[in-house]
Protein backbone atom coordinates (compact mmCIF):
# COMPACT_ATOMS: atom_id res chain seq x y z
CA UNK A 1 0.00 0.00 0.00
CA UNK A 2 1.84 3.15 -1.27
CA UNK A 3 0.53 6.76 -1.10
CA UNK A 4 -0.39 6.64 -5.12
CA UNK A 5 -2.83 3.80 -4.45
CA UNK A 6 -4.56 6.13 -1.85
CA UNK A 7 -4.98 8.75 -5.42
CA UNK A 8 -7.78 6.18 -6.02
CA UNK A 9 -11.25 7.40 -3.60
CA UNK A 10 -13.02 4.46 -3.46
CA UNK A 11 -9.77 2.45 -1.91
CA UNK A 12 -8.94 5.77 0.24
CA UNK A 13 -13.00 5.93 1.90
CA UNK A 14 -13.07 1.69 2.41
CA UNK A 15 -9.58 1.98 3.86
CA UNK A 16 -10.47 5.01 6.13
CA UNK A 17 -13.93 3.38 6.77
CA UNK A 18 -12.05 -0.10 8.79
CA UNK A 19 -9.19 2.26 10.29
CA UNK A 20 -11.45 5.24 11.43
CA UNK A 21 -13.39 3.21 14.28
CA UNK A 22 -9.87 2.25 15.43
CA UNK A 23 -8.61 5.97 15.83
CA UNK A 24 -11.10 7.25 17.46
CA UNK A 25 -11.31 5.19 20.22
CA UNK A 26 -7.35 5.33 20.72
CA UNK A 27 -7.96 9.19 20.47
CA UNK A 28 -11.24 8.72 22.97
CA UNK A 29 -8.99 6.97 25.77
CA UNK A 30 -5.56 8.89 25.00
CA UNK A 31 -7.24 12.05 25.89
CA UNK A 32 -9.49 10.63 28.65
CA UNK A 33 -6.32 9.41 30.47
CA UNK A 34 -4.72 12.89 29.29
CA UNK A 35 -7.41 14.69 31.03
CA UNK A 36 -6.95 12.15 34.44
CA UNK A 37 -3.62 13.24 34.56
CA UNK A 38 -3.77 16.51 33.97
CA UNK A 39 -6.51 16.82 36.62
CA UNK A 40 -4.37 14.54 39.45
CA UNK A 41 -1.43 16.63 38.62
CA UNK A 42 0.08 18.96 40.97
CA UNK A 43 -0.74 22.91 41.33
CA UNK A 44 2.37 24.69 40.41
CA UNK A 45 4.34 26.48 42.87
CA UNK A 46 3.80 29.87 41.06
CA UNK A 47 0.67 29.30 38.97
CA UNK A 48 -1.25 26.93 41.43
CA UNK A 49 -4.34 25.34 39.96
CA UNK A 50 -4.29 27.42 36.57
CA UNK A 51 -1.11 25.42 35.20
CA UNK A 52 -3.98 22.73 34.34
CA UNK A 53 -4.79 25.02 31.38
CA UNK A 54 -1.54 24.27 30.24
CA UNK A 55 -2.56 20.66 29.27
CA UNK A 56 -5.11 21.98 26.47
CA UNK A 57 -3.27 25.13 25.16
CA UNK A 58 0.42 23.96 24.71
CA UNK A 59 -0.90 20.41 22.61
CA UNK A 60 -3.41 23.11 20.75
CA UNK A 61 -0.70 25.71 19.98
CA UNK A 62 1.87 22.45 18.57
CA UNK A 63 -0.53 21.29 16.73
CA UNK A 64 -1.82 24.88 15.33
CA UNK A 65 1.77 24.72 13.60
CA UNK A 66 1.53 21.35 12.96
CA UNK A 67 -1.51 21.51 10.43
CA UNK A 68 -0.23 23.88 8.24
CA UNK A 69 3.06 21.89 7.80
CA UNK A 70 0.64 19.04 7.21
CA UNK A 71 -1.30 21.48 4.56
CA UNK A 72 2.29 22.50 2.82
CA UNK A 73 2.57 18.99 2.49
CA UNK A 74 -0.81 18.39 0.61
CA UNK A 75 0.31 21.57 -1.35
CA UNK A 76 3.23 19.99 -2.13
CA UNK A 77 1.38 17.40 -3.30
CA UNK A 78 -0.88 19.65 -5.34
CA UNK A 79 1.65 21.36 -7.24
CA UNK A 80 4.56 18.63 -8.13
CA UNK A 81 2.70 15.62 -8.05
CA UNK A 82 -1.17 16.49 -8.86
CA UNK A 83 -1.99 13.69 -6.34
CA UNK A 84 -6.34 13.91 -6.78
CA UNK A 85 -6.23 13.66 -2.56
CA UNK A 86 -3.26 16.10 -2.25
CA UNK A 87 -6.17 19.11 -2.45
CA UNK A 88 -8.28 17.41 -0.43
CA UNK A 89 -6.28 17.14 2.40
CA UNK A 90 -5.17 20.77 2.23
CA UNK A 91 -9.06 21.51 2.04
CA UNK A 92 -9.89 19.53 4.89
CA UNK A 93 -7.31 20.55 7.05
CA UNK A 94 -7.89 24.61 6.88
CA UNK A 95 -10.62 24.84 9.13
CA UNK A 96 -9.22 22.21 11.68
CA UNK A 97 -6.16 23.79 11.96
CA UNK A 98 -7.91 27.11 12.40
CA UNK A 99 -9.63 25.73 14.97
CA UNK A 100 -7.07 24.73 16.70
CA UNK A 101 -5.50 27.89 16.57
CA UNK A 102 -8.34 29.62 18.21
CA UNK A 103 -8.33 27.19 21.27
CA UNK A 104 -5.08 27.89 21.59
CA UNK A 105 -5.62 31.83 21.93
CA UNK A 106 -8.46 31.50 24.02
CA UNK A 107 -7.02 29.31 26.23
CA UNK A 108 -3.94 31.22 26.19
CA UNK A 109 -5.81 33.94 27.12
CA UNK A 110 -7.70 32.62 29.99
CA UNK A 111 -4.16 31.77 31.31
CA UNK A 112 -2.88 35.22 30.74
CA UNK A 113 -6.04 36.62 32.60
CA UNK A 114 -4.91 35.77 36.44
CA UNK A 115 -1.08 35.57 35.36
CA UNK A 116 -0.26 38.45 33.43
CA UNK A 117 -3.99 40.25 35.04
CA UNK A 118 -4.55 40.97 31.06
CA UNK A 119 -6.71 38.82 28.61
CA UNK A 120 -4.26 40.12 25.44
CA UNK A 121 -1.18 41.48 25.33
CA UNK A 122 0.78 42.60 22.08
CA UNK A 123 3.35 39.94 23.05
CA UNK A 124 5.23 38.04 20.11
CA UNK A 125 4.28 34.75 20.81
CA UNK A 126 0.27 35.91 21.38
CA UNK A 127 0.77 37.82 18.14
CA UNK A 128 2.16 35.96 16.16
CA UNK A 129 -0.34 33.25 16.88
CA UNK A 130 -2.72 35.33 16.00
CA UNK A 131 -1.79 35.97 12.90
CA UNK A 132 -1.45 32.38 12.26
CA UNK A 133 -5.35 32.41 12.86
CA UNK A 134 -5.72 35.16 10.32
CA UNK A 135 -3.80 33.24 7.86
CA UNK A 136 -6.04 30.51 8.14
CA UNK A 137 -9.03 32.38 7.40
CA UNK A 138 -7.48 34.41 4.37
CA UNK A 139 -6.89 30.46 2.71
CA UNK A 140 -10.40 29.48 3.89
CA UNK A 141 -11.94 32.94 2.33
CA UNK A 142 -9.60 32.08 -1.05
CA UNK A 143 -11.46 28.20 -0.99
CA UNK A 144 -14.71 29.81 -0.29
CA UNK A 145 -14.09 32.20 -2.79
CA UNK A 146 -14.05 30.22 -6.22
CA UNK A 147 -16.62 27.37 -7.29
CA UNK A 148 -14.16 25.40 -9.21
CA UNK A 149 -12.04 22.84 -6.47
CA UNK A 150 -9.27 22.12 -8.45
CA UNK A 151 -8.38 25.77 -9.43
CA UNK A 152 -8.95 26.25 -6.13
CA UNK A 153 -6.39 24.43 -5.01
CA UNK A 154 -4.01 25.19 -7.24
CA UNK A 155 -4.13 28.91 -6.11
CA UNK A 156 -4.36 27.33 -1.88
CA UNK A 157 -1.82 25.81 -2.62
CA UNK A 158 0.23 28.22 -3.90
CA UNK A 159 -0.56 30.51 -0.78
CA UNK A 160 0.20 27.85 1.54
CA UNK A 161 3.72 27.47 0.45
CA UNK A 162 4.05 31.29 0.71
CA UNK A 163 3.26 31.15 4.24
CA UNK A 164 5.11 28.23 4.67
CA UNK A 165 8.26 30.12 3.50
CA UNK A 166 6.66 33.42 5.26
CA UNK A 167 5.71 32.26 8.75
CA UNK A 168 9.48 31.79 10.26
CA UNK A 169 9.87 35.09 9.29
CA UNK A 170 6.86 36.25 10.57
CA UNK A 171 7.16 34.90 13.78
CA UNK A 172 11.13 35.92 13.98
CA UNK A 173 10.05 39.14 13.38
CA UNK A 174 7.67 39.57 15.92
CA UNK A 175 9.80 37.78 18.58
CA UNK A 176 12.25 40.99 17.84
CA UNK A 177 9.20 43.37 18.41
CA UNK A 178 8.55 42.58 21.59
CA UNK A 179 8.41 39.44 24.08
CA UNK A 180 6.50 38.78 27.00
CA UNK A 181 5.96 34.93 26.51
CA UNK A 182 7.99 32.51 28.72
CA UNK A 183 11.04 30.67 26.04
CA UNK A 184 10.14 27.32 24.74
CA UNK A 185 10.55 24.59 27.74
CA UNK A 186 10.03 21.22 26.59
CA UNK A 187 11.48 21.08 22.77
CA UNK A 188 14.72 22.79 23.45
CA UNK A 189 18.77 22.38 23.63
CA UNK A 190 19.99 20.24 26.54
CA UNK A 191 16.55 18.24 27.53
CA UNK A 192 13.32 19.39 28.68
CA UNK A 193 12.97 21.99 31.80
CA UNK A 194 9.23 20.60 32.70
CA UNK A 195 9.10 18.73 35.83
CA UNK A 196 8.39 15.07 35.45
CA UNK A 197 4.60 15.55 37.13
CA UNK A 198 4.07 17.62 34.19
CA UNK A 199 5.68 16.70 31.01
CA UNK A 200 4.54 12.80 30.82
CA UNK A 201 0.48 14.32 31.23
CA UNK A 202 1.05 17.15 28.78
CA UNK A 203 3.02 14.62 26.16
CA UNK A 204 -0.09 12.41 26.67
CA UNK A 205 -2.04 15.16 25.87
CA UNK A 206 -0.40 16.18 22.85
CA UNK A 207 -0.32 12.39 21.37
CA UNK A 208 -4.29 12.47 22.50
CA UNK A 209 -4.70 15.94 20.34
CA UNK A 210 -2.39 15.11 17.54
CA UNK A 211 -4.45 11.63 17.20
CA UNK A 212 -7.67 13.83 17.07
CA UNK A 213 -6.61 15.76 14.36
CA UNK A 214 -5.61 13.06 12.87
CA UNK A 215 -9.19 11.43 13.32
CA UNK A 216 -10.95 14.86 12.79
CA UNK A 217 -8.67 15.42 9.32
CA UNK A 218 -9.36 11.50 7.91
CA UNK A 219 -13.41 12.43 8.75
CA UNK A 220 -13.23 15.95 7.02
CA UNK A 221 -11.45 14.46 3.46
CA UNK A 222 -13.98 11.48 3.83
CA UNK A 223 -16.60 14.03 4.01
CA UNK A 224 -15.03 16.28 1.35
CA UNK A 225 -14.66 13.46 -1.18
CA UNK A 226 -18.20 12.32 -0.75
CA UNK A 227 -19.32 16.02 -1.11
CA UNK A 228 -17.76 16.25 -4.74
CA UNK A 229 -19.64 13.22 -5.71
CA UNK A 230 -23.03 14.71 -4.71
CA UNK A 231 -21.62 18.05 -6.92
CA UNK A 232 -20.89 15.77 -10.03
CA UNK A 233 -23.69 14.04 -9.86
CA UNK A 234 -26.18 16.93 -9.11
CA UNK A 235 -24.24 18.55 -11.98
CA UNK A 236 -24.68 15.81 -14.01
CA UNK A 237 -28.33 15.96 -13.04
CA UNK A 238 -28.60 18.90 -13.98
CA UNK A 239 -27.00 18.87 -17.55
CA UNK A 240 -29.16 15.95 -17.98
CA UNK A 241 -32.15 17.59 -17.97
CA UNK A 242 -31.63 20.92 -19.74
CA UNK A 243 -30.87 18.18 -22.34
CA UNK B 1 16.52 41.17 -22.19
CA UNK B 2 14.93 43.47 -25.02
CA UNK B 3 11.63 41.46 -24.26
CA UNK B 4 12.20 42.29 -20.31
CA UNK B 5 13.23 46.07 -21.42
CA UNK B 6 10.64 46.56 -23.53
CA UNK B 7 7.95 45.24 -21.27
CA UNK B 8 9.07 47.13 -18.14
CA UNK B 9 9.03 50.25 -20.65
CA UNK B 10 5.77 48.78 -21.44
CA UNK B 11 4.11 48.90 -17.77
CA UNK B 12 5.41 52.13 -17.22
CA UNK B 13 4.34 53.83 -19.98
CA UNK B 14 0.56 51.89 -19.49
CA UNK B 15 0.94 53.21 -15.48
CA UNK B 16 1.34 56.61 -16.18
CA UNK B 17 -1.06 58.03 -19.44
CA UNK B 18 -4.93 57.94 -19.11
CA UNK B 19 -6.85 55.23 -17.42
CA UNK B 20 -3.44 53.85 -15.86
CA UNK B 21 -4.17 54.68 -12.24
CA UNK B 22 -0.47 54.58 -11.01
CA UNK B 23 -0.54 58.67 -9.65
CA UNK B 24 -3.63 57.52 -7.80
CA UNK B 25 -1.65 56.01 -5.26
CA UNK B 26 -0.31 58.91 -4.23
CA UNK B 27 -3.40 60.56 -3.91
CA UNK B 28 -4.87 57.91 -1.25
CA UNK B 29 -1.83 58.37 0.16
CA UNK B 30 -1.89 62.36 1.04
CA UNK B 31 -5.45 61.41 1.53
CA UNK B 32 -5.07 58.82 4.28
CA UNK B 33 -2.40 60.79 5.89
CA UNK B 34 -4.85 64.30 6.43
CA UNK B 35 -7.05 61.83 7.84
CA UNK B 36 -5.15 60.92 10.54
CA UNK B 37 -5.09 63.94 12.44
CA UNK B 38 -8.89 64.15 11.93
CA UNK B 39 -9.39 61.10 14.15
CA UNK B 40 -5.60 61.18 16.48
CA UNK B 41 -6.27 65.39 17.18
CA UNK B 42 -3.70 67.95 15.84
CA UNK B 43 -1.23 67.63 18.22
CA UNK B 44 2.05 67.71 16.66
CA UNK B 45 3.83 66.31 19.46
CA UNK B 46 1.67 63.30 18.97
CA UNK B 47 1.86 63.62 15.36
CA UNK B 48 5.82 63.78 15.23
CA UNK B 49 5.83 60.66 17.49
CA UNK B 50 3.06 58.53 15.70
CA UNK B 51 4.59 59.95 11.97
CA UNK B 52 6.77 57.21 10.67
CA UNK B 53 4.21 54.62 11.65
CA UNK B 54 1.23 56.88 9.99
CA UNK B 55 3.32 57.34 6.75
CA UNK B 56 4.18 53.82 6.78
CA UNK B 57 0.67 52.54 7.01
CA UNK B 58 -0.51 55.08 4.49
CA UNK B 59 2.51 53.80 1.94
CA UNK B 60 1.71 49.74 2.54
CA UNK B 61 -2.45 50.73 1.38
CA UNK B 62 -1.51 52.68 -1.00
CA UNK B 63 0.64 50.09 -2.73
CA UNK B 64 -1.74 47.59 -1.71
CA UNK B 65 -4.54 49.68 -3.49
CA UNK B 66 -2.80 49.75 -6.92
CA UNK B 67 -1.73 46.12 -7.06
CA UNK B 68 -5.09 44.90 -8.07
CA UNK B 69 -4.07 46.49 -11.37
CA UNK B 70 -0.66 44.44 -11.77
CA UNK B 71 -2.02 41.87 -13.58
CA UNK B 72 -6.10 42.66 -14.01
CA UNK B 73 -5.50 44.49 -17.65
CA UNK B 74 -3.49 42.55 -19.12
CA UNK B 75 -5.64 39.91 -18.54
CA UNK B 76 -8.32 41.65 -19.69
CA UNK B 77 -6.89 42.38 -22.83
CA UNK B 78 -5.54 38.86 -23.29
CA UNK B 79 -1.47 39.99 -23.40
CA UNK B 80 -1.08 38.28 -20.06
CA UNK B 81 -1.63 34.97 -22.52
CA UNK B 82 1.05 36.10 -24.91
CA UNK B 83 3.56 37.15 -21.67
CA UNK B 84 2.75 33.86 -20.01
CA UNK B 85 3.35 31.72 -23.64
CA UNK B 86 6.61 34.11 -24.64
CA UNK B 87 10.27 32.47 -24.72
CA UNK B 88 11.53 35.22 -21.75
CA UNK B 89 11.11 32.93 -18.63
CA UNK B 90 7.41 33.70 -16.65
CA UNK B 91 9.40 34.31 -13.25
CA UNK B 92 11.09 37.03 -15.11
CA UNK B 93 8.27 38.43 -16.70
CA UNK B 94 6.48 38.69 -13.69
CA UNK B 95 9.92 40.20 -11.76
CA UNK B 96 10.21 42.92 -14.71
CA UNK B 97 6.14 43.89 -14.29
CA UNK B 98 6.55 44.22 -10.27
CA UNK B 99 9.51 46.33 -11.00
CA UNK B 100 7.72 48.72 -13.38
CA UNK B 101 4.88 48.76 -11.28
CA UNK B 102 7.30 49.88 -8.03
CA UNK B 103 9.27 52.74 -10.15
CA UNK B 104 5.32 53.73 -11.41
CA UNK B 105 3.42 53.91 -8.19
CA UNK B 106 5.94 52.96 -5.64
CA UNK B 107 8.50 55.54 -6.50
CA UNK B 108 5.89 58.74 -6.42
CA UNK B 109 5.12 57.57 -3.40
CA UNK B 110 8.06 58.16 -2.04
CA UNK B 111 8.80 61.03 -3.67
CA UNK B 112 5.67 62.51 -1.47
CA UNK B 113 6.92 61.55 1.76
CA UNK B 114 9.09 64.80 2.32
CA UNK B 115 5.98 66.93 1.47
CA UNK B 116 3.77 64.51 3.87
CA UNK B 117 6.28 64.31 6.76
CA UNK B 118 6.44 68.18 6.82
CA UNK B 119 2.69 68.35 7.77
CA UNK B 120 3.13 65.52 10.08
CA UNK B 121 5.97 67.90 11.83
CA UNK B 122 8.70 65.52 11.49
CA UNK B 123 11.89 66.95 11.25
CA UNK B 124 14.78 66.67 8.31
CA UNK B 125 16.15 63.33 10.64
CA UNK B 126 13.22 61.55 10.70
CA UNK B 127 11.91 62.49 7.19
CA UNK B 128 14.88 60.92 5.50
CA UNK B 129 15.00 58.04 7.94
CA UNK B 130 11.15 57.49 6.40
CA UNK B 131 11.81 57.84 2.80
CA UNK B 132 15.32 55.56 2.91
CA UNK B 133 12.97 53.13 4.89
CA UNK B 134 10.31 53.03 2.47
CA UNK B 135 12.58 53.08 -1.10
CA UNK B 136 13.76 49.53 0.94
CA UNK B 137 10.83 48.36 1.82
CA UNK B 138 7.97 49.46 -0.68
CA UNK B 139 9.95 47.03 -3.48
CA UNK B 140 8.84 44.20 -0.39
CA UNK B 141 5.79 45.28 -0.59
CA UNK B 142 5.50 45.16 -4.21
CA UNK B 143 6.67 41.77 -4.77
CA UNK B 144 5.13 40.05 -2.31
CA UNK B 145 1.73 41.50 -3.31
CA UNK B 146 2.61 40.56 -6.51
CA UNK B 147 1.63 36.75 -5.45
CA UNK B 148 -1.66 38.11 -3.94
CA UNK B 149 -2.70 39.81 -7.33
CA UNK B 150 -1.83 36.74 -9.36
CA UNK B 151 -3.81 34.71 -7.02
CA UNK B 152 -6.67 37.29 -7.52
CA UNK B 153 -6.44 37.02 -11.28
CA UNK B 154 -6.27 33.56 -11.84
CA UNK B 155 -9.78 33.41 -9.42
CA UNK B 156 -11.40 36.20 -11.07
CA UNK B 157 -11.62 37.50 -7.77
CA UNK B 158 -9.58 41.15 -6.49
CA UNK B 159 -10.28 43.68 -4.00
CA UNK B 160 -11.03 42.74 -0.54
CA UNK B 161 -9.73 39.08 -1.16
CA UNK B 162 -6.24 40.35 -2.26
CA UNK B 163 -6.21 42.33 0.94
CA UNK B 164 -6.56 39.45 3.24
CA UNK B 165 -4.13 37.59 1.71
CA UNK B 166 -1.57 39.91 1.26
CA UNK B 167 -1.38 41.88 4.51
CA UNK B 168 -1.06 39.19 6.88
CA UNK B 169 2.45 38.46 4.49
CA UNK B 170 3.27 42.61 4.60
CA UNK B 171 4.06 42.27 8.49
CA UNK B 172 7.80 42.03 8.64
CA UNK B 173 8.28 44.64 6.89
CA UNK B 174 6.00 47.17 8.58
CA UNK B 175 7.71 46.15 11.75
CA UNK B 176 11.59 46.49 10.64
CA UNK B 177 10.34 49.68 8.33
CA UNK B 178 9.29 51.34 11.72
CA UNK B 179 11.56 50.03 14.12
CA UNK B 180 14.22 51.42 11.40
CA UNK B 181 12.17 54.84 11.30
CA UNK B 182 11.94 54.90 14.95
CA UNK B 183 15.31 54.18 15.97
CA UNK B 184 16.93 56.98 13.76
CA UNK B 185 14.51 59.20 15.44
CA UNK B 186 14.37 58.59 18.58
CA UNK B 187 15.47 55.02 19.55
CA UNK B 188 18.22 53.44 22.00
CA UNK B 189 18.66 51.34 19.31
CA UNK B 190 20.92 51.62 16.23
CA UNK B 191 19.38 52.54 12.62
CA UNK B 192 21.71 49.54 11.12
CA UNK B 193 20.28 46.29 12.54
CA UNK B 194 16.63 46.60 11.59
CA UNK B 195 17.64 48.79 8.40
CA UNK B 196 19.90 45.38 7.53
CA UNK B 197 17.20 43.47 8.38
CA UNK B 198 14.59 45.01 5.86
CA UNK B 199 17.04 44.83 3.22
CA UNK B 200 17.35 41.49 3.77
CA UNK B 201 13.40 40.75 3.24
CA UNK B 202 13.36 42.97 0.17
CA UNK B 203 15.87 40.52 -1.04
CA UNK B 204 13.94 37.64 -0.15
CA UNK B 205 10.56 39.08 -1.76
CA UNK B 206 12.68 39.49 -5.14
CA UNK B 207 13.11 35.86 -5.16
CA UNK B 208 9.90 33.97 -3.34
CA UNK B 209 7.38 36.40 -4.76
CA UNK B 210 8.22 36.86 -9.28
CA UNK B 211 8.33 32.27 -8.38
CA UNK B 212 5.24 31.90 -6.47
CA UNK B 213 3.29 34.59 -8.81
CA UNK B 214 4.56 32.61 -12.20
CA UNK B 215 3.17 29.26 -10.38
CA UNK B 216 -0.14 30.48 -9.73
CA UNK B 217 -0.15 32.11 -13.02
CA UNK B 218 0.77 28.92 -15.15
CA UNK B 219 -1.48 26.61 -12.82
CA UNK B 220 -4.46 28.92 -12.74
CA UNK B 221 -4.82 30.11 -16.16
CA UNK B 222 -6.21 27.76 -18.92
Amino acid sequence: MTLIDLANPTKFLSLTARVLPWLAGATAILLLVGFYQAAMAPDDYQHGAVVKIMFIHVPNAWLSMFVWSVMSLAALGTLVWRHPLADVAAKAAAPIGAAFTFLALVTGSLWGRPMWGTYWQWDARLTSVLILFLMYLGLMALWRAVDDPSRAARAAAVLTLVGALNLPIIKFSVDWWNTLHQPASVLRMGGPTLDRAFLIPLLVMALGFSLLFVTLHLAAMRNEILRRRVRSLQMMQASQQAA
Amino acid sequence: MTALAALIRRDIRIALRVGGGALIGVLFFLTVTVLMPFAIGPDLALLTRLGPAILWLGALLASLLTLDRLFTADHEDGSLDLIVMGRAPLELACAAKALAHWLAAGLPLIAATPVLGLMLNLDATATSAVALTLLVGTPALTFTGMIGAALAVTLHRGGLLLAVLVLPLSIPVLIFGVAASQAAITGPLSFGTPFSILCAISLVSFVIGPFAAAASLRHGLD
